[in-house]
């Protein structure tokens, strides 16, 4: 837990005093106005509490030299949610929000400190939709070891967002020690993965109504820096190193064997994969290679490291069926082929377009 | 249109509309039972059919029996050419 | 998964192949030429190279794709009705997912979706008929794009009579079905090609059983094998053909027998029968018009028509004058032996619908197969043509 590295002067505090009374979000809760303030006092403040966020200037202030004691580089990114249904089994918008970014700062080999939030409202959205969302970030937070310091909210007619638009930007500090890039992948290295794939993907498909799927998949959503603190720390030469996110975990390895021009094959018969998603998949004709997924990491080790790496990422939370899936060569350049579970070979391209259902 | 994947009725739901809920590893979802139904074989007595589905339809009963055999077929293969070479192995051992 | 998993054994698979192996030196004229089996239908093509069967097969012989691929062959003309049906206002477009991207004159119904138009994805006719019960929807005329071969004939035509029984009003079909045998005769009597067996549609024959398959074996003498789908199934398959070929002999064979009974499915044909009639014609893409190769909706059930409740323009529109759709199609050339493959045409710029459906060749070839490897082939055949 960081110490807060914010001078805690009592003339700059605003005692948070609004409450939030209406049921459903309206546009004066964006305006800049009374109403807004109760829905920040009470829906945000009250959840992200923090000496940084209380302060309530117009942005935070953070002590440089807190960061540079943690490493020589600053990580930022940002990622904006969209996603539709907001809630699904094993998570919701907003506690993607959090994991999602955290996770990208974290395989970059960051370690995470600091989130905004900014939230696009559309009007009619109900407070207690919109208190769970936040709940779900503080948890979040929380569990990721990282504090939402800054944030914006604004409100825009129906039809004009679906529900709930978040996005977080993050801020983390890279160790010196610490070169992680797509491009490191040797021939003879292994490539890992910490556990099932296409949970999410399975997930947010089976919540469609009209698909009519009854089912019990949970998103795999998690924050993945402790997993990849710990490999990290049991192997400092990590090749590279990915979330793999849209487009599956196809797309991670065609972008590690593009970037670093070798070729990587992996074994259908040892990818991780619930029974349930494969169900899923078989009936839509979908692909598990392409599914999205949001709390799985990729990773490429030299051939020496890979028990080690393997036995500590089963160690953690988010790591428990982890699996060496592949192995790196020196050619065809560019290429992912995949050893079907028949025996034969083909090639997983990246993804074209989006993933529909198949049919036939 | 040919994407059928092999599923196991678990519950009839409305049998005035034939309709069932089928379960494939682990999910399930609504089908139509119409193709299966006959006199010999109503609604009811379709739970625990294995059937293959095809766009919400169960369109026909997968024939266990024909299942085995054609896997049985594969297994034997190779099986009825290697005890002949075995015997002619043999033969000749014995002859010299 | 139960009757998935024991027919993707790769023991099992290693068996047939060294089998197919020892049959391919049996048969003379293999030794001058590849012996060339037509998969008819699109998911064997998927399933084909989802496994990376090709490779297992010896060099000798050569499975050639067919046509039986519903999206693939749908003209662009009619792709043109369906986005005209669409775009009105009152109008709710139901479709199968693969069908969503194929390109009309003008647009896709994807492009027509994002340009407004109300177009749902479905999974089974069923939920399309469920969108016109909801009270919502009580205004709207909800469309169903019914396509396929035999397979979903059924289907469509149990969900017509549904509608039926339950008095619904605002639900109709928009027929594109059409017939396996007409399609497979069309081949057949095609100068150029040169097949020595097929590989058939398991789940057509589910359907309609194995009779309509006999002309092949009786008046062509080609081999046929109806097939299941898993990549253990093809291999029977391709190994019953090549014993067939071996033994000179030429007959309908039922590899699917877990699933296909030989005279197909009652209850299916019943309701086929009472809510389709054979058209005399009609167009396949790449395949020009074909006798009785489509269905249409009988005047029983002419209130669940949209082509008789709608204009639709119906213009027969030629496909762009590169194609080579239909070459492909009825695989006298191989894909990447398109003069617009992995050029002008590719996945996200795609001519046909080859390129489009997840079944289609073209896509297949250019997903799974090796994409340096086939556009420098073409470069040579290009080159080497361009100096006669």
């Amino acid at each position: 837990m960081i110490q807060s590295s914010v001078s805690q002067s009592n003339a700059g505090m605003r005692k948070r005093s609004g409450i939030l009374r209406a049921e459903t979000i309206n546009m004066s809760h964006g305006s800049g106005g009374k109403a807004m303030r109760d829905l920040i006092d009470d829906v945000f403040l009250g959840a992200f509490e923090n000496v940084e966020l209380d302060v309530l200037e117009d942005q935070a202030r953070i002590d440089l030299s807190q960061l540079t004691s943690l490493g020589n580089r600053l990580a930022l990114t940002t990622d904006s949610y969209v996603v539709d249904p907001i809630f699904f089994r094993g998570g919701d918008i907003g506690k993607l929000a959090v994991c999602g970014t955290v996770n990208d700062l974290a395989v970059g080999g960051a370690k995470p400190l600091y989130l905004t939030c900014s939230v696009i409202i559309e009007e009619g959205l109900s407070v207690s939709d919109l208190r769970r969302i936040v709940e779900s970030m503080r948890v979040a937070a929380v569990e990721a070891g990282v504090q939402i310091v800054t944030g914006d909210t604004k409100v825009v007619e129906r039809g004009a967002c679906d529900k709930i638009f978040i996005n977080t930007a993050g801020v983390g500090v890279i160790s010196s020690s610490v070169n992680v890039s797509a491009a490191g992948a040797k021939p003879g290295d292994l490539v890992l993965i910490n556990g099932f794939i296409g949970d999410h993907g399975a997930a947010i498909v089976g919540a469609r109504k009209d698909l009519a799927i009854e089912n019990e998949i949970d998103s795999d959503c998690a924050p993945l820096n402790d997993l990849i603190v710990a490999v990290l720390a049991v192997c400092p030469e990590i090749h590279c190193m990915r979330d793999a996110t849209r487009g599956g975990i196809a797309s991670v390895l065609n972008e590690f064997a593009i970037s670093s021009k070798v070729l990587i094959k992996i074994k259908e018969t040892a990818i991780p994969l619930r029974d349930e998603v494969r169900g899923m998949c078989e009936i839509l004709g979908l692909d598990p290679l392409y599914l999205a997924n949001e709390g799985k990491v990729v990773v490429v080790v030299p051939r020496e490291h890979a028990d080690a790496v393997l036995a500590t990422m089963k160690n953690d939370k988010y790591g428990q069926e982890s699996a060496i899936i592949g192995e790196v060569f020196a050619e065809p350049e560019e290429t992912v082929i995949l050893q079907t579970v028949f025996g034969g070979e083909r090639i997983v391209d990246m993804l074209v377009g989006d993933q529909l259902p198949r049919i036939c | 249109m040919c994407l059928g994947i092999p599923g196991q009725i678990v519950e009839i739901v409305d049998a005035s509309k034939k309709l069932a809920k089928v379960e494939i590893s682990g999910v399930r979802r609504q089908v139509n039972i119409a193709c299966i139904v006959s006199e010999d074989h109503p609604v009811e007595s379709c739970i625990g059919d294995w059937v293959l589905v095809h766009v919400g339809f169960a369109m026909s009963r997968i024939d266990a029996e024909e299942a085995r055999k054609t896997l049985e077929l594969l297994i034997e293969l190779g099986e009825a050419q290697k005890e002949i070479e075995e015997m002619s192995l043999s033969t000749k051992g014995v002859s010299q | 998964m139960k009757y998935v998993d024991e027919f993707r054994d790769p023991v099992l698979a290693k068996k047939l192949v060294d089998e197919i192996n020892k049959l391919v030196k049996e048969i003379d004229f293999a030794k001058q030429r590849p012996i060339q089996l037509m998969e008819f239908c699109g998911g064997h093509t998927h399933t084909i190279f989802r496994y990376g069967i090709e490779q297992l097969l010896p060099k000798s012989i050569e499975l050639v794709h067919g046509p039986g691929c519903p999206v693939c062959v749908l003209p662009m003309g009619r792709v043109d009705d369906c986005v005209s049906l669409a775009e009105r206002p009152e109008v709710i477009f139901a479709t199968f997912g693969d069908a969503m991207r194929v390109p009309g004159s003008k647009k896709s119904l994807l492009q027509a979706k994002a340009d407004g138009a109300d177009v749902r994805m479905v999974y089974s006719p069923l939920d399309a008929l469920e969108l016109a019960r909801k009270p919502e929807n009580k205004e709207r005329e909800v469309i169903f794009f019914a396509l396929g071969f035999e397979t979903t004939m059924p289907s469509t035509a149990l969900t017509v009579l549904q509608a039926e029984e339950e008095g619904i009003e605002n639900f109709s079909l928009f027929c594109n079905h059409i017939t396996t045998a007409p399609t497979i005769k069309a081949i057949l009597d095609s100068p150029s090609m040169q097949l020595d067996g097929f590989v058939a549609p398991g789940h057509v024959s589910m359907v309609v059983g194995e009779q309509p398959f006999h002309f092949i074996a009786e008046q062509y003498k080609k081999p046929i094998v109806i097939t299941g789908f898993e990549p253990l199934d093809i291999l029977q398959s391709i190994w019953l053909l090549i014993k067939q070929i071996a033994e000179k002999r030429s007959v309908v064979e039922n590899q699917y027998a877990r699933v296909v009974s030989s005279q197909g499915n009652l209850p299916g044909m019943e309701a086929m029968t009472k809510v389709f009639e054979l058209r005399e014609f009609f167009e396949l893409r790449g395949l020009g018009s074909i006798d009785n190769s489509g269905v249409r909706i009988t005047n029983d059930y002419a209130r669940f028509d949209a082509e008789r409740k709608f204009p639709v323009p119906n213009i027969k529109v030629a496909d762009p004058k590169q194609c080579q759709c239909g070459d492909v199609l009825k695989g006298v050339i191989k894909p990447w032996q398109c003069q617009v493959f992995g050029t002008s045409c590719t996945p996200e710029t795609p001519m046909g619908a080859l390129m489009v459906s997840s079944e289609g060749a073209c896509a297949a070839y250019y997903n799974f197969g090796n994409l340096p490897e086939m556009m420098s082939l073409k470069n040579i055949k290009e080159k080497e043509e361009a100096m006669l």
